[in-house]
């Protein structure tokens, strides 16, 4: 079978369940593994860990990565469904929600999305080049990917070199100016989305404070002891580091939250081209608990800044016109896996269930959709019977059309060439940031 | 002889160190308390399927290493490879054994805070690579948390990978 490919490359655990298994794997670039090496933040290796797993997977005898391949222009999903007895799609959420507000695009407003890709080597986002000459970011958004951007935009350049950022954002914040970094969320403390190992990062960031207001926290410490244990942490930490500030020496370094407000509108600057500030809604918070909700109470609020990163989340895409998709949810309809009315065909991931979780929830979620293709192959829905001619068909369709595959050993120079150049920096590794010139070290 | 013992068993290193984990560096020279040459101990898995699977190790390494080791196979257990970077070798213990490892080591912020990610927390719930097998533990039984299908809400927190 099929599977478009992403962080559950753990689909070919299907190869290892049956021995008459073929899982082939096709993916855009000519790297494999998605958000674990475009997504992960560059001083977060150890959760890069599960490349390892990820690697042995796609290893095995029977199966097969295909990278740059795009399917829905060089190959259509149903082209791969008549070669397949069994196509998954697990192909993510590329693109992100909009803030749907004037002004979005002034310079100096960015995606989280696009920032982090900037400085994680996504070769899409290589020509970003943010200007980080101003003194205050404000980020839309309070999950973990807000943090990421926050300490990255905050971290002491010493902490940065050893990593495998790219070495353009390293020169670019070596050069920055931005000293302080306000996340601002529409409703309140108890529905942040961040996690405490992020929180708990940020305080220990060194030559970084909080930057908190104390009235945000007004009337949360009743309501703790109700918690479930995960929030009332979260929060705990979160309101210590509220009392802790207000006796911190003066670092130069500020990171914060801002809470009960929405974008309206980005505030251009005297040249009518850059953003110079946010004006914000203020909200209040209709019931409580994790399904409060920001009602906007008419007045509004102004933030000065330079630079405006929205992190409100991502959004998955349409691909092919044949495969049902939902553009209220972004989603592809299915249940439990199976893609609606489509016989054959099914989604994992973020493309299934929308784009939240850890690795760890989407991987569980790929074992999910493996099993359910299981039952189906023993059950003969699936129906083995019939002979599919597999990736031969496909590779030679691609050929036919003047298109190559990267094999995962062609990958893997691609890999070494890029830990080669990392040495030279004292990086684990230098990421190469132009497709072309990962196909020509791959086909070298 | 020691020594041999535990160049046969790989030890995935936890970012933190508990006593009695033991720990080889390249050359394989352990550090950390001395283990008995002979001391081991069987512990019980109990997996998502409830089947029970038995296991007699060494002690002095973690309960990640014992799933590495003996090749149990757990799906997608020990992703982070015993970082502390994930939730996914979370075990579920009988209160009396929690208790008891409680009162060698309280557990670590960094322990609690990737547990609170995991699926079916509970309170008796620990990380496996934070756990190290000694003689108090022989005979315990360690359960898996069950499957989770597409409604787990209770545990699970927006957030980027």
């Amino acid at each position: 079978m099929a599977v478009k490919q992403t962080v559950s490359e753990s689909k070919c655990y299907l190869a290892q369940a049956r021995d008459d298994v073929v899982v082939d794997v096709y993916e855009r670039l000519p790297v494999p593994f998605g958000l674990v090496r475009f997504g992960v933040a560059p001083d977060h290796p150890e959760v890069k860990n599960v490349i390892n797993t990820f690697t042995q997977t796609a290893q095995h005898e029977r199966c097969f990565f295909h990278g740059n391949v795009n399917v829905g222009t060089d190959v259509s999903v149903e082209e791969l469904r008549k070669a397949y007895h069994a196509v998954v799609l697990s192909y993510g959420a590329e693109a992100n929600r909009s803030m749907g507000v004037s002004g979005e695009d002034l310079a100096g407003v960015f995606s989280a999305r696009d920032f982090v890709g900037w400085y994680n080597g996504l070769p899409s986002n290589k020509e970003l080049q943010p200007d980080l000459d101003c003194e205050t970011v404000v980020i839309l958004g309070q999950g973990n990917v807000a943090l990421d951007v926050a300490r990255i935009l905050l971290s002491p350049l010493q902490m940065l070199k050893a990593t495998d950022i790219t070495q353009h954002a390293l020169d670019a914040l070596a050069a920055s100016r931005v000293r302080r970094v306000l996340m601002v969320g529409r409703r309140g403390p108890l529905q942040i989305a961040c996690t405490i190992k992020e929180v708990r990062e940020m305080i220990n960031l060194p030559d970084t404070r909080a930057d908190m207001l104390p009235a945000d926290f007004e009337g949360i410490s009743e309501t703790l002891k109700d918690l479930p244990r995960p929030r009332k942490r979260l929060t705990e930490l979160i309101m210590k580091t509220v009392e802790m500030q207000s006796g911190e020496h003066e670092a130069e370094r500020r990171w914060g939250f801002r809470f009960l407000r929405s974008p309206m509108k980005v505030l251009p600057g005297a040249d009518a081209k850059r953003a110079a500030g946010i004006r914000l809604a203020v909200n209040k918070l209709e019931s409580s608990g994790e399904d409060a909700k920001a009602v906007p109470t008419g007045e509004t609020e102004d933030l000065e800044c330079g630079m405006i990163i929205s992190s409100i989340g991502y959004k998955s895409l349409p691909l092919d016109p044949c495969v049902p998709f939902d553009p209220r949810n972004a989603i592809v309809p299915n249940k439990m896996g199976r893609v609606q009315d489509t016989a054959g065909l099914y989604c994992s991931g973020w493309v299934k269930r929308g784009p939240t979780g850890v690795i760890a929830t989407t991987m569980n979620d790929s074992f999910d959709t493996a099993r359910m293709l299981l039952k189906d192959l023993d059950s003969g829905i699936l129906d083995l019977s019939v002979k599919k001619p597999g990736g031969s068909e496909i590779t030679a369709l691609l050929r036919e059309r003047g298109g190559r595959t990267v094999s995962f050993s062609e990958y893997e120079k691609i890999n070494l060439e890029e830990v080669r150049r990392g040495i030279a920096l004292g990086k684990p590794r230098e990421k190469l940031l132009d497709v072309r010139e990962m196909l020509a070290v791959a086909w070298s | 002889m020691l020594l041999l013992g535990l160049s046969a068993a790989r030890v995935t290193c936890g970012r933190l160190r508990r006593p009695g984990c033991a720990f080889s560096n390249a050359r394989g020279v352990s550090s950390g308390r001395a283990l008995r040459a002979e001391e081991r101990a069987t512990i019980h898995f109990v997996d998502r399927d409830r089947k029970r699977i038995s296991v007699n190790t060494v002690t002095g390494v973690s309960l990640l290493d014992v799933v590495v080791n003996h090749n149990l196979d757990f799906e997608g257990f020990g992703a982070c490879e015993g970082t502390l970077a994930c939730s996914t070798c979370h075990l579920i213990f009988d209160e009396q054994i929690y208790n008891t490892l409680l009162t060698d080591t309280s557990i670590a912020d960094e322990e609690m805070d990737m547990l609170d990610l995991a699926y079916g927390l509970t309170p008796t719930s620990r990380l496996g690579c934070q756990v190290c097998v000694s003689k108090a533990l022989d005979g315990v039984i360690v359960r898996l948390p069950e499957a989770v299908t597409d409604a787990r809400k209770a545990n699970d927190k927006d957030s980027a990978p």
